[in-house]
């Protein structure tokens, strides 16, 4: 193991931060990095594609981490709007809150966000994981397609507006669903995953009890007349 | 795009810094809105012995404006500021104002009270900061904007804040789609328009309301059904300023607030140069949520 390296915002800039981290060869020893007085800019961390761990010592803007591919990225802070978005695998976890479209249309990979998010949390998500320790806005889980998110607290207006494929399980309660979302059954494939994300998001005042399970009635998949209105 | 700033100082000994804060969240808000910018300062020093009017000159057309207003009333003193002035004075607005609109048409009246002054201007925010040397400006609390242009053209007239009643503000990150219609209601009831801007008439929405004795609270709740379109505002007056965001919320807004101020804007990077605001509480105003600061 190389030992940790520093980058600071003081002393560099945004590009030459993302440029360092996104070109790292697999080859190279230095797998550790903090980034310190990230001061709220955007797209830091995006585009990262080796298996490197990157902390982020406060808050940061839009699109922090997006597109990411194996690396692990800790904010200690707030993260902006579109986290993690159209991430492919890796792992983000913000210790704040996250604000709107939080793992916005992500193919894999987690997101384990501590605080709340704001309003589309996993909008057309594609496979990815989302954890959330609070509670999250309006819209979320909007047209989501597949993967899990495992909301702790209470969700939003239309939680899961138009969604397909992906679960959602939420402890809290839904302020109300959106168009064909709806409360289902849950079996031991459910409550086997609903372990797995508690373990992983490391929370131990949960169990799978705890939460319902919400997905698609696959009602607006074919096109019904007798539906038009919720188009 | 639009960027929209707001600071809130809650300690009297902070208020000589409220400039030199502010003017490091509207440079950092150029990104969000490179074409104009504009702020207003309030201040209610001495508020209880005159009026300011904050006027934007005509550099050709404005000559021998001091000496006129100078010979036609009396305690008259005048601030210069790059084109703007501020008058301070005891005459009354109806009196004042009357004059300026009979006397020099080209001179436009950016707004007016006991504590506000507003200036705005063409250009790039971070350039239009340092020729208002907004760092020396104190004050209670200011808002800010620094605006890229959608609906109406790159102008004096079409920068925002919009003041459109006495010691009122608002600036807009956002655009309203039902203005034309509320436009020609609020004209009906006896409000003037400057601009076809889409954001004055929301500012003289709220200003009407709030003549009509209705609470801030109240106000802006009403916005949310008789408003159509995307926004976050806020909303000043000599008491503090108020944030509201629409019900989808598709316009971002961020809030620090500790025991010495709140600070708002569109984007965290524009008070991440504020002191101590790491430690801060940091959150998003909820969509549909009115919020009041001040006394």
């Amino acid at each position: 193991m190389g030992k940790i390296e520093n980058l600071d915002f003081k002393k560099s800039t945004l590009r030459k931060i993302n440029n360092y981290l996104q070109n790292i060869s697999y080859k190279n020893n230095k797998r550790e990095f903090t980034v310190k007085n990230p001061s709220g800019h955007h797209a830091l961390c995006a585009g990262l594609t080796e298996n490197i761990s990157v902390n982020i010592k406060g808050h940061v803007g839009y699109y922090c981490g997006g597109m990411n591919q194996k690396a692990h990225i800790t904010i200690n802070g707030n993260a902006g709007t579109g986290l993690g978005e159209n991430m492919m695998s890796g792992l983000i976890h913000v210790k704040g809150n996250a604000s709107q479209s939080a793992g916005a249309t992500a193919h894999g990979g987690t997101i384990i966000i501590d605080g709340d998010t704001s309003s589309r949390c996993g909008i057309s998500m594609k496979g990815i994981d989302i954890i959330v320790k609070g509670s999250v806005g309006h819209m979320s889980g909007f047209m989501a397609q597949s993967g899990t998110m495992l909301i702790c607290g209470d969700a939003g207006e239309a939680l899961g507006d138009s969604i397909y494929e992906t679960i959602i399980y939420l402890a809290g309660k839904p302020k109300s669903l959106g168009v064909d979302c709806v409360e289902k059954k849950m079996n031991k494939k459910d409550i086997k995953k609903i372990e797995d994300l508690l373990k992983i998001g490391k929370i131990k005042n949960l169990n799978s009890h705890n939460f319902k399970k919400f997905g698609s009635q696959r009602k607006l998949y074919n096109f019904n007349i007798d539906n038009l209105s919720d188009y | 795009m639009c960027g929209i700033v707001g600071l809130y100082l809650k300690k009297k000994k902070l208020h000589n810094k409220l400039g030199f804060y502010l003017s490091g969240m509207l440079d950092n808000m150029s990104s969000r809105g490179p074409d104009s910018a504009g702020f207003a300062i309030y201040n209610n020093n001495d508020s209880k012995k005159y009026y300011k009017y904050s006027l934007c000159l005509n550099k050709t057309l404005s000559t021998g404006f001091e000496q006129d207003i100078k010979k036609n009333f009396k305690d008259i003193t005048i601030k210069n500021i790059s084109d703007h002035v501020v008058v301070y004075t005891s005459v009354a607005p109806k009196k004042f104002i009357s004059y300026i609109q009979k006397n020099f048409s080209e001179i436009a009246l950016v707004g007016y009270g006991r504590s506000i002054e507003i200036f705005k201007q063409v250009g790039n925010p971070k350039e239009i900061v340092k020729k208002f040397k907004l760092e020396k400006f104190s004050g209670s609390h200011a808002i800010g904007h620094t605006r890229m242009a959608t609906e109406s053209a790159i102008t004096v007239d079409g920068s925002h804040p919009y003041s459109t009643g006495e010691d009122e503000c608002l600036v807009h990150n956002g655009s309203l789609s039902n203005h034309n219609n509320l436009r020609r209601q609020l004209i009906k009831k006896g409000k003037n328009f400057d601009s076809l801007n889409d954001t004055e008439v929301a500012a003289g929405y709220i200003s009407q309301k709030l003549s009509e004795n209705k609470s801030m609270k109240k106000t802006l709740t009403e916005c949310l059904t008789d408003l159509d379109g995307f926004y976050t505002f806020i909303v000043g007056t000599n008491k503090g300023f108020a944030v509201l965001r629409d019900e989808i919320a598709c316009k971002p807004a961020v809030i620090a607030e500790n025991n010495d101020y709140v600070a708002v804007a569109s984007e965290f990077q524009a008070i991440a140069h504020l002191p101590y605001v790491n430690k801060s509480n940091i959150y998003e105003p909820k969509p549909g949520v009115v919020y009041t600061w001040g006394k």
